[in-house]
């Protein structure tokens, strides 16, 4: 488990590390349907034949020490391959910047064909089965301070790290949260179970669900990040309402 | 009606000679001069809500379990304080509503002394006899920005606690007695004694307040003891006579309608928009933290400063001498304020003008000094802007170390580029108005008028 996850890990800031590694672009031409053909157009150039990766002396040793310009996908397993599709994460956009959540080119029967395929490369997770309907609220919001906040932002609203943005997760679904926590994506840290446990993570997961729709009390929400929308509120509304007022019952210069 | 109240005083006090002069007190009617008047009665407000507050708020660090509805905070450990004041928040009648309300106040209450401040210091308001006056404006700046910050840390959640964390490393890093001084504000190490809520709690609701209110008593006495100052518009303003409205029936009513407005603006927005939801950050453990923790916007240019002075401590040997976050929390503000309290004495030293000074200048009438706090506030403003960097990188995606680099030297450039600017548009603006008065007084002599004095 340790050693696929760290290599999943390893998959991402290679490509990421390395430049040139942009390869091909889907959509033109390919109508391979099958998880094979699909791999050899998208995704072959920078991860090399059957997913053996591709290594280069000539590239200077990416992060964990890694030489290549796509990390091999031997045992990375579904749970991999089936967030970095689906969250849109490859095929890689610009290997020089960290990858963002976009719509993946890629249908959903393309995905699972395409996940299958490189499920089959070697023994790995599976894509996990999150049960966050088991997981309490109360709880998940403890885990999520201790564990994900530091990054995410308390009602996982994003924010930034050295180098990284944490995003938001407002659009993450519970099986990618619980593929993102295990695999740790990017500079994320990967949580092995015997840091968050089954029962924990779905914990969690049922507080990002819940924080995506939380008890708005008081009013407008603004943003949920706190201070700096609230100072935005305070000048442009409500200075700005009171100075106006003060213009209407005072007197201007006569030109 | 009045003459039957003041009659009714006078028989009973004696007061009538002081109430007629009271009545008939004239008030100056520019509306700039109102924006002190949203202060105060933003301060009213925070009195009025304050109290409201202070009936259900326990200030207290022992340790306690949730147990109402809220449920993402069940069962879990929290200080009284904060359980308090998510009670308050959900359970009290209107508890919700006076605690944004008092929030928004705050924040509307520094917003509107700073407004003030611009007015005083962009006129010259400031100059002899009523230096003492704006002494007594900018400490209670500096107090409300204290009390402000008191306020956000009483609660006791996420974000209180981490900006407890910044403002206790801050005083750490004032040289030789940074260590000793919070030692003996906090009585142990951070988060420190629970004795530190009590003392909190005693400034925030008491002596500060007192303090807030002793010196706006001494500021208002001392406007009204050396009167208003005023615009040079028409021949009947000069600096022997002074012009205005009365008390009733001109300031009166006005003054009240400001009142209500201020009132209707802050209780509108405790009402409708969400401010500090603290049931979303939860409450406070030391080591938790949440991303993008940010001090309400007063103090944003103290961690825009925090952001901005690079990583470098002063060290001898192995004793560190001067540790960073002096430069941006302690020094920076100390340097502001010291040149804000130091300006009117500056302007006598550098114009030579000693004299008594009842007339406001325009900005445009006194260049270097309006291009001066131009470059002034310019510098606060872009270390201010520095503080929601983090915030712009999220929602914007511009680069973080981009933005800080961009930042710091614009930190250098604008000040001076503001400096030149504003004094070229003075001129710019004093040489239209000379041209437009010759082609006036030209027009005039063409139509065959008499030349008609300014």
């Amino acid at each position: 488990m340790h050693a696929v996850v760290r290599r999943a890990l390893a998959t991402v800031i290679v490509v990421l590390a390395l430049p040139a590694a942009a390869g091909a672009q889907p959509g033109v031409g390919v109508k391979a349907k099958t998880g094979k053909g699909l791999y050899a157009a998208y995704c072959l150039s920078c991860h090399g034949v059957d997913g053996s990766g591709v290594t280069s002396t000539s590239h200077p040793p990416g992060v964990l020490d890694v030489h290549g310009l796509g990390p091999p996908l031997k045992g990375v397993g579904a749970l991999a391959a089936d967030f970095y599709l689906t969250i849109g994460y490859m095929p890689l956009a610009d290997p020089h910047e960290q990858p963002r959540h976009t719509k993946s080119p890629f249908d959903d029967r393309e995905i699972a064909a395409l996940v299958a395929y490189v499920a089959s490369l070697g023994k790995g997770a599976g894509v996990p089965h999150p049960q966050p309907q088991r997981g309490d609220i109360s709880r998940g919001l403890s885990l999520f301070t201790e564990h994900c906040a530091g990054c995410h932002q308390v009602v996982a609203e994003g924010g930034y790290v050295t180098n990284a943005v944490a995003p938001p997760l407002h659009q993450a679904t519970p099986v990618q949260i619980a593929e993102a926590v295990r695999i740790g994506p990017y500079l994320m840290p990967t949580f092995p179970a015997s840091q968050i446990s089954d029962s924990q993570l779905n914990s969690i997961i049922a507080y990002v669900q819940w924080a995506k729709h939380p008890d708005d009390r008081g009013g407008w929400s603004i943003g949920r990040i706190g201070p700096v929308p609230e100072g935005l509120v305070a000048w442009l509304i409500a200075a700005t309402a009171l100075v106006g007022c003060c213009l209407v019952i005072g007197r201007r210069f006569q030109r | 009606m009045i003459r039957a109240v003041v009659r009714y005083l006078d028989e009973r006090s004696g007061t009538a000679p002081f109430l007629k002069k009271a009545l008939r007190y004239v008030f100056p009617d520019h509306w700039s001069f109102l924006l002190g008047e949203v202060a105060l009665y933003t301060f009213v407000i925070l009195v009025g809500t304050g109290i409201y507050l202070t009936l259900f708020f326990e200030p207290s660090t022992a340790t306690t379990y949730y147990t109402g509805h809220y449920l993402p905070l069940r069962g879990h450990e929290m200080s009284v304080a904060y359980r308090s004041a998510v009670d308050l928040s959900f359970k009290v009648r209107a508890g919700l509503l006076m605690r944004q309300t008092h929030h928004w106040a705050a924040d509307v209450f520094v917003a509107s002394i700073v407004l003030h401040m611009l007015r005083i210091f962009f006129t010259g308001a400031f100059r002899k006899p009523r230096d003492l006056t704006y002494y007594l404006g900018l400490t209670m700046l500096i107090v409300a920005l204290l009390e402000g910050y008191l306020g956000y840390s009483l609660v006791d959640d996420l974000l209180s606690g981490m900006g407890l964390a910044i403002g206790y490393s801050v005083l750490m890093s004032i040289p030789f007695v940074g260590g000793n001084l919070a030692l003996l504000l906090w009585g142990a190490p951070f988060p420190g004694k629970p004795d530190f809520e009590s003392r909190m709690y005693v400034a925030h609701v008491f002596l500060l307040p007192i303090l807030i209110a002793t010196l706006l008593g001494l500021h208002l006495f001392l406007v009204a003891a050396r009167h208003h100052t005023q615009f040079r518009e028409s021949r009947r303003t000069t600096e022997k006579k002074v012009i205005g409205i009365p008390t009733f029936p001109g300031q009166a009513p006005r003054s009240l309608g400001l009142f209500f407005a201020v009132a209707a603006v802050l209780f509108l927005l405790g009402g409708l928009i969400q401010i500090n939801p603290i049931w979303l950050w939860g409450p406070y453990h030391v080591a938790q933290g949440t991303n993008g923790a940010q001090p309400d916007w007063y103090l944003g240019w103290l961690i825009g400063a925090l952001r901005l002075v690079p990583s470098f401590d002063v060290t001898i040997g192995h004793y560190t001498l001067v540790p960073n976050p002096f430069w941006g929390g302690a020094l920076f503000p100390l340097l502001v304020f010291l040149i804000l309290y130091l300006s009117p004495w500056l302007e006598r030293r550098l114009t030579g003008e000693y004299g008594f000074r009842h007339l406001l200048d325009r900005p445009r009438d006194a260049p270097w000094r309006t291009a001066l706090g131009a470059a002034l506030f310019t510098w606060v403003f872009v270390v201010f802007l520095a503080g929601a960097s983090d915030r712009v990188f999220v929602s914007f995606g511009v680069s973080y170390v981009g933005q800080i680099w961009v930042y710091r030297v614009l930190v250098v450039i604008l000040p001076v580029v503001a400096l030149f600017a504003t004094r070229r548009l003075c001129l710019a603006l004093q040489e239209s108005e000379r041209l437009g008065r010759i082609r006036k007084q030209a027009e005039a002599e063409a139509r065959g008028e008499m030349p008609q004095p300014e």
